[in-house]
């Protein structure tokens, strides 16, 4: 199953990248949260993969059966999802206030805080949601 | 000078008690010599980073004694001389201070037993004369001067220090006195090249060598007692001793004696000739510094055995130069702030007569100008003699080295007229003060160097046996059987001596016409090391200029792509270097079930990056976080698993009910289809990268000794069956207390940026609309 998931992960970071180079602040969020999940499932498989086997010790007994899942990974994810979500909240009421401020969830037209030096930059962007200027 | 109008001022009585400091030092020191000269080293160490063998050592041989004797000696007579000169001028408790620190750094450097302490104190110097060089700082010039030392002098130290460690690696240790006492170690090293072309960038911007000589002249913007302290006698000298201080271990290879001798010959031909055009008294001086720095390292180049096995001649001339030098140049330097003050100029063309009105300072100059020119029976004359014996005995073309050394100490003799006889004979000019003596503490230093200069010749076996051969004995790696003497007996550097002299007589006689010739053809010189640095920095800034524009263009999508194409780029080269490449590809061994659930989240991804329409894109989401959750079901992390579904229920409905208040797709603005290539070409590369990555790490077992610690514990304790969560609240309690708090600042903040609304900015908004 190891290489499945380690596809998987590939598959989520190219998308998320992908989504985060997009102009829209909206994609951008989508990123977001495809790269937390691509980031929980690579600790995920770093710690091996063991098939329905929870690391949970049985009553009266001081170890776990042999051959249990890693359970170090699973704490770490545990941690990684809730601040990924606290991470998501604030990104996305960031995103909120944004577009309320100035009106447009093109990242190109957010230059409130470095304004445009010169013409040359990446590609031709339209200033019409440049409120600031 | 600025300092005129203020020159009654009282004297500060710090500034006076100071020169108690490196005058104790210096008398401290002196009882070192009789153990010193008698070959013994002394060390002296406190551990500081002993992980790292960065020690803060100290050690005592016959070269770092000689340099800080004359450290401590000369600046002494230096602080002496600054608390008059620098009467009047503002904050001079912050120059002593300056000049002060510039002391012990220096001392610190020829005393330091550790590499690594060596580059400190080096830099140390570096950055004290920088503050020294730009003291006067509403001057635009002292400023450019300060910062033109501070790069050329700091881009060498760095170049050094790498050399440094690339040395200490080499040898296995950052002890100077240990590498020392295994001189053969490193000539056969691998790294040696490396090595040594590092430490010479070190040493040859310090000391100013041609092409890197132009900072020195420049700074001379400094107030002179900085000059005559930093840029004749001590700071300039550091290249020289840290060249000196390696011979033993790097020198005597051919690549050695050849950059020496061909760096060092140029500088000194050519700061002699160029110090002839200059008129200047400050800028001739600082030229004929150049050329004694070139001198020094052109000797340094010699064998450490001539011959036969006899001493090396060549490095008995270069240390006995280091002394000669040090001692007439203070001297001279403090001459010239004396004409400056009490005459109010340093131009050679309008001085003339002071010998009446300024006498003692006439003595001084006098006494250092004697010894500069290298005549009997001053210290300077045996230099000189050992310096044309030294060339006579070169192992490759001793022509070449007789003929720049001759034609270097030419020159030598007619600046000495120059700077010690012109000023103070025939008729006094306009000057633009009325000329008189300068106070005692200004003359009295001078003085007593020249005197030293007379006595060092005087008795040179006194001179050679406690100070010269010792300090030589360090730089050879042997004790020298060699007797200094004044006499030799008519011979070959006695004859060179006499054309010297009678050359250099004779340019002065006919320096009108020759100097004015020779001036012309230097400023047809095209481009200068000055020019050439102007260049570098003005591209330097261009260059940033132009970096700055591109990582930080101001639009989020390049931010974003800079990162992920570094990371790209680090994971790729990381895998090739390493080699981590898994091929053949492992077996895939998985069921129906894991087989779907990999193919839902790979489609629900696809979903999500073509979606149209915010609500699809939102849901395929939920399907991705919901096929992760399955897939920490299915691999036994059943906790996870609820978690992720938790949170992915909560992300799918916070995402759609914000997004309900942004505009939908239509009409978005998307990147160009060539933008969006390269977008996908990176996206593409860190997905292949990471797949990689995960592939390399799972082919190995996965590393149990924390789980087996955790699983270990669980019951006896932390007292919980279920393992994880023993792990999250009791064995890394903080990181869950860190999580939590992290979590309530996201909140806190995001509330604050919903309920906290500037009204400033409403106001403003409705002013808008209004007009």
């Amino acid at each position: 199953m190891e290489p499945i998931v380690a596809v998987l992960v590939g598959v989520l970071m190219a998308a998320s990248v992908y989504l985060m180079l997009s102009r829209n602040l909206v994609r951008f969020v989508f990123g977001l949260v495809l790269i937390s999940n691509a980031a929980n499932l690579l600790i995920f498989a770093g710690g091996g993969l063991t098939r329905a086997a929870p690391p949970l010790i049985a009553s009266g007994a001081d170890l776990p059966a042999s051959g249990v899942a890693n359970a170090l990974p699973q704490a770490l994810i545990l941690t990684a999802i809730v601040i990924s979500f606290g991470l998501l909240a604030f990104a996305l009421v960031l995103a909120f206030r944004a577009y309320q401020e100035l009106e447009t969830v093109d990242t190109d037209a957010m230059r409130v805080a470095e304004p445009r030096e010169d013409a040359a930059e990446l590609e031709e962007t339209p200033r019409s949601g440049d409120r600031t200027v | 000078m600025a300092a005129a109008s203020k020159a009654d001022a009282p004297v500060p009585l710090f500034s006076r008690l100071i020169v108690l400091l490196p005058a104790t030092l210096f008398v401290w020191f002196l009882t070192f010599l009789p153990e010193v000269s008698g070959g013994a080293v002394l060390t002296w160490k406190v551990s500081w980073i002993p992980q790292l063998g960065i020690d803060l050592s100290f050690m005592v041989d016959g070269l770092s004694l000689l340099f800080a004797l004359l450290i401590t000696g000369i600046g002494s007579f230096i602080l002496l001389y600054a608390s008059d000169y620098m009467r009047g001028y503002p904050q001079v408790g912050r120059f002593t201070l300056f000049l002060v620190s510039f002391m012990l750094a220096m001392l610190g450097l020829v005393l330091s037993d550790n590499l690594i302490a060596l580059f400190v104190f080096w830099e140390l110097t570096t950055i004290t004369s920088f503050l020294l060089i730009g003291y006067t700082h509403e001057d635009a010039a002292a400023r450019r001067s300060a910062l033109q030392g501070l790069f050329v002098t700091g881009a060498g130290g760095l170049a050094m220090l790498a050399g440094f460690i690339l040395l200490g690696q080499a040898a296995g240790t950052y002890s100077l006195s240990e590498i020392l006492a295994n001189p053969d170690a490193l000539r056969g090293h691998a790294d040696y090249l490396p090595i040594l072309i590092l430490v010479l960038c070190g040493a040859f911007t310090k000391s100013a060598q041609f092409p890197f000589h132009f900072w020195l002249p420049n700074a001379m913007a400094a107030p002179t007692p900085v000059s005559a302290y930093l840029h004749s006698a001590t700071m300039v000298k550091a290249g020289v001793f840290l060249l000196a201080r390696f011979t033993p271990v790097l020198g005597d290879t051919e690549v050695w004696m050849a950059t020496l001798t061909i760096f060092g010959a140029v500088t000194t031909v050519y700061a002699s000739i160029i110090a002839l055009t200059r008129t200047d008294l400050k800028q001739v001086l600082a030229y004929t510094t150049v050329m004694a720095l070139g001198a020094c390292v052109m000797f340094l180049g010699a064998p450490t055995r001539a011959e036969g096995g006899d001493p090396s001649i060549g490095l008995i001339a270069a240390v006995t130069f280091i002394f000669v030098h040090a001692l007439y140049k203070a001297a001279l330097f403090m001459v010239a702030g004396n004409i400056d003050h009490e005459a109010g100029t340093r131009e050679l063309s309008r001085l003339g007569g002071l010998r009446r009105a300024m006498p003692w300072t006439f003595a001084a100059a006098a006494l250092a100008g004697l010894s500069m020119a290298g005549l009997p029976p001053f210290v300077g004359f045996i230099g000189k003699e050992l310096l044309y014996k030294g060339a006579l005995a070169w192992p490759a073309e001793p022509y070449i080295a007789v003929a720049a050394i001759v034609a270097a100490k030419v020159m030598m003799v007619t600046v000495a007229l120059l700077v010690a006889v012109l000023p103070f004979f025939g008729a006094q000019r306009d000057l633009p003060k009325r000329p008189h003596e300068a106070p005692i503490t200004m003359w009295i230093g001078p003085i007593v160097l020249g005197v030293i200069a007379l006595f060092g010749g005087l008795l040179p076996d006194l001179t050679a046996e406690t100070l010269l051969l010792p300090a030589a004995a360090a730089v050879m790696g042997y004790q020298p059987d060699y007797e200094v003497k004044l006499w030799h007996g008519v011979n070959i550097p006695l004859i060179l001596s006499g054309i010297t002299v009678a050359t250099g007589a004779l340019i002065y006689a006919k320096r009108a016409t020759l100097l004015a010739a020779l001036s012309r053809g230097v400023a047809a010189l095209p481009l200068t090391g000055d020019r050439a640095y102007d260049k570098v920095m003005v591209w330097l800034a261009e260059f940033a200029a132009w970096q700055t524009r591109w990582l930080q263009g101001g639009v989020q999508r390049r931010y974003i792509l800079v990162v992920f194409m570094t990371l790209g780029a680090a994971l790729a080269v990381t895998i090739l270097v390493r080699d981590a490449l898994v091929w053949p590809l492992p077996q895939v061994s998985a069921n129906f079930v894991e087989w779907g659930v990999a193919a839902l989240i790979v489609a629900a991804t696809i979903s999500t990056l073509l979606a149209d329409s915010r609500l699809l894109a939102i849901c395929s989401l939920g399907v991705v976080g919901a096929g992760v959750a399955l897939i920490f079901l299915l691999f036994g992390a059943p906790d996870v698993a609820m978690t992720q579904l938790l949170v992915e229920t909560l992300v799918v409905v916070i995402v759609a009910i914000v997004l309900l208040k942004l505009p939908d797709f239509r009409g978005e603005k998307r990147p160009t289809s060539a933008g969006r290539v390269r977008d996908a070409l990176v996206a593409g590369v860190v997905g292949v990268c990471t797949t990689l990555i995960v592939l390399s790490v799972t082919a190995q077992p996965p590393q149990r000794a924390i789980t087996d610690y955790f699983e270990e514990n669980s019951v006896p304790g932390g007292f919980g069956r279920n393992i994880v969560n023993v792990i999250l609240v009791d064995f890394r309690a903080l990181d869950t207390l860190g999580e939590v708090a992290v979590v309530a600042v996201a909140g806190v903040a995001a509330y604050a940026l919903i309920m906290l609304r500037p009204r400033r900015r409403s106001g403003k908004r409705g002013e808008e609309t209004g007009t």
